[in-house]
């Protein structure tokens, strides 16, 4: 099974991204993703260093992809939409809209924001060019297997949320910008201070959600270890690991080991929560009653 | 032209209370998950719709039937026969989100008209021709993160009809994106046609004080005689930095009636009204304030003002997105 690892969600500076993407070219990764997926207002800060990240991924011997926006409303985001072609990469689509761009038949991946939930929009996709889907996190393990079974059947490998906090929406409005007295477009850059996001708990104070600018994640960390030989049998082809400020090379190397079958999904949960303490994991899309929960032993909660 | 009124209905009832209230066209869904509103007790079977298009149609009204959830893996022949039915009962269009079911109706059923859920979140032009295109859909309606400038913009850039929310609930985040609800409780817009689900709202009294829970999370607080909002995840009160607050919307309902003369000369062809689960008495009565709304611009007479604020959830309203400082 292959590692993908995601785009980075958060507003880090170009100097952070290039330290994570020169750190990868040596981690047993598979294929990266990245570019901006969130907000079109962080991009200027970092996109002419995007060209150098690819060049070293790529000599590195990565799969390399580039995200859409995941919401794509302005002309100027259009218009970079339209470009992502140009830079001479495969293109990962989280709007639709970067479909309009892309010729017939040209390959293209599907990143986890866009609504693949059955076999007709996985065979629509498929006819359209799509090589790879990484499924919605949202999705059953019983969806997951009759979409890998149609995905077989027409060359598409499937992806699957493996690691890291769970994109839930996606919003016209910016919630940094707001929490600060501020619209979005003069938000001054209110997500800049928080790397994994803003923690949101509910009124009893308990840990709930995610505030990364128009974008709302889970506060859990989606883990999919539990699930890993389910993920296997059903023909999943490759996991996702979303970046994370700390620890993330050593991260992605415990996915590894587990993946080999070095490191048992307990061991692996330990490890994680030894690089940050309080990181609290959930599985339950895959498997339980509700996206927060947790098979895992180790408690979260 | 004077814009349409599309009007909800989740019942028979509610659908002839508003035809003879005034509304051009109707909204209304199978009564199971292929629809976005799947509450116990709304919803039409099959009988049902047959004859509510008959009545809508002897009446000069049009019956859209929304299936408007993304078809589960494995069952999809559910999603498709509600197409097919649709088509049978005279249904005037569909309502489809799902590029699979869009696929499956354009193929199937090419002579049955397909327009665009808000939850396919359609954000701009070039999707929305894109859409044109690949599916033949006539029209988009458009998710609820968009100015008035911007739907301007949109309609400039393209020939199909679009529609808009005017009143009535208000999602906050990229419809049919957005997995908060099933994150919290295991059931979804797009999967169940639920968002924060009756069946997994608690109410707490203690000291004077009450809280309302959604699966297990208090997000509302208030003393004991103040109202209790629903808790609606995105409406609901948390804790981030220093702030307790409504931080991603505060428990409002849309009212957009005061931007209709905006709305028109934005080119904007016709105007919704959230509210499947609504009783017939309140539909007609939205019914009929908008459609006297619509029939004074279209006439050049001014808005009539404040009719509808003590229909509004919590009786405070916005109007959302439209007002480029909501975001």
């Amino acid at each position: 099974m292959d590692l993908t690892v995601g785009p980075n969600a958060f507003f880090w500076t170009a100097e952070q991204q290039t330290e994570l993407y020169a750190a990868l070219e040596t981690a047993p990764v598979d294929r990266v993703v990245l570019g901006e997926w969130v907000c079109s207002k962080r991009l200027p800060f970092y996109q002419d260093q995007i060209p150098h990240w690819i060049s070293g991924l790529m000599e590195a011997g990565k799969q390399i992809s580039l995200t859409s926006l995941a919401l794509i409303t302005l002309k100027r985001e259009r218009k970079a939409t339209a470009e992502l072609l140009e830079m001479g990469v495969e293109v990962e689509v989280n709007d639709l809209t970067a479909l309009a761009y892309i010729p017939a038949e040209t390959p293209f991946s599907v990143g986890p924001l866009i609504n693949v939930y059955n076999e007709g929009t996985l065979i629509w996709l498929a006819e359209r060019g799509a090589k790879r889907i990484c499924l919605p996190p949202e999705l059953p393990l019983d969806s997951v297997r009759t979409l890998c079974k149609v995905a077989k059947d027409h060359g598409v490998i499937i992806e699957m949320w493996g690691h890291g906090r769970i994109p839930l929406a996606i919003s016209g409005r910016c919630y940094h910008a707001r929490l600060h007295g501020r619209t979005k477009d003069n938000c001054q850059f209110a997500c800049e201070a928080d790397p994994d996001g803003l923690d949101v708990q509910t009124l009893e104070g308990t840990p709930f959600l995610t505030m990364n600018g128009v974008q709302t994640l889970s506060d859990t960390y989606a883990c999919a270890a539990h699930q890993l030989p389910l993920l296997r049998e059903a023909g999943v082809g490759a996991l996702r690991l979303s970046p994370q400020s700390v620890g993330f090379v050593d991260l992605c190397q415990s996915y590894r080991q587990l993946i080999d079958g070095k490191l048992t999904p307990d061991a692996l949960t330990r490890t994680l929560q030894g690089i940050v303490p309080a990181q609290r994991l959930s599985d339950g899309f895959l498997t339980g009653q509700r996206g927060v929960d947790w098979s895992g032993s180790t408690s979260h909660i | 032209m004077v814009m349409e009124i599309v009007c909800p209905a989740g019942t028979p009832a509610a659908l002839r209370a508003a035809v003879k209230a005034g509304a051009h066209t109707v909204y209304c869904g199978f009564a199971d998950e292929t629809n976005a509103r799947n509450f116990p007790g709304l919803n039409f079977d099959r009988a049902e719709m047959r004859e509510g298009v008959a009545f809508a149609h002897a009446h000069g009204s049009k019956v859209l039937v929304a299936i408007n959830t993304y078809p589960r893996a494995g069952s999809e022949a559910l999603w498709h026969r509600a197409v097919a039915d649709a088509e049978t009962a005279g249904a005037d269009a569909v309502i489809l989100a799902d590029p699979g079911l869009l696929a499956y109706a354009a193929r199937h059923h090419p002579g049955l008209r397909r327009h665009l859920s808000v939850q396919a979140a359609a954000a701009n032009a070039d999707i929305i021709n894109f859409y044109a295109q690949a599916f033949g859909v006539k029209r988009v309606v458009l998710p609820r993160v968009l100015s008035v400038p911007e739907i301007a913009a949109i309609n400039a850039e393209t020939e199909v009809e679009t529609e808009v929310f005017v009143f009535g609930g208000l999602c906050v985040m990229a419809e049919g994106r957005c997995s908060l609800s099933s994150y919290a409780t295991g059931r979804s817009p797009n999967m169940n046609g639920v968002c924060s689900p009756a069946s997994h709202v608690e109410y707490h009294e203690d000291q004077g004080v009450l809280d309302a829970k959604l699966g297990g999370y208090t997000i509302h607080r208030v003393g004991r005689d103040d109202p209790a909002p629903y808790p609606t995840l995105c409406k609901g009160c948390f804790t981030a930095g220093e702030k307790t607050n409504h931080l991603f919307e505060d428990p409002v309902s849309l009212n957009a009636e005061q931007l209709i003369p905006q709305l028109q000369k934005a080119g904007v062809t016709a105007l919704k009204i959230e509210g499947r689960q609504r009783s017939r008495s309140y539909v007609a009565e939205v019914v009929k304030n908008f459609r006297a709304a619509v029939d004074a611009v279209d006439a050049g007479r001014p808005l009539p003002t404040g009719m509808l604020a003590r229909l509004s959830e919590g009786q405070a309203t916005t109007t959302g997105a439209y007002k480029k400082t909501w975001r």
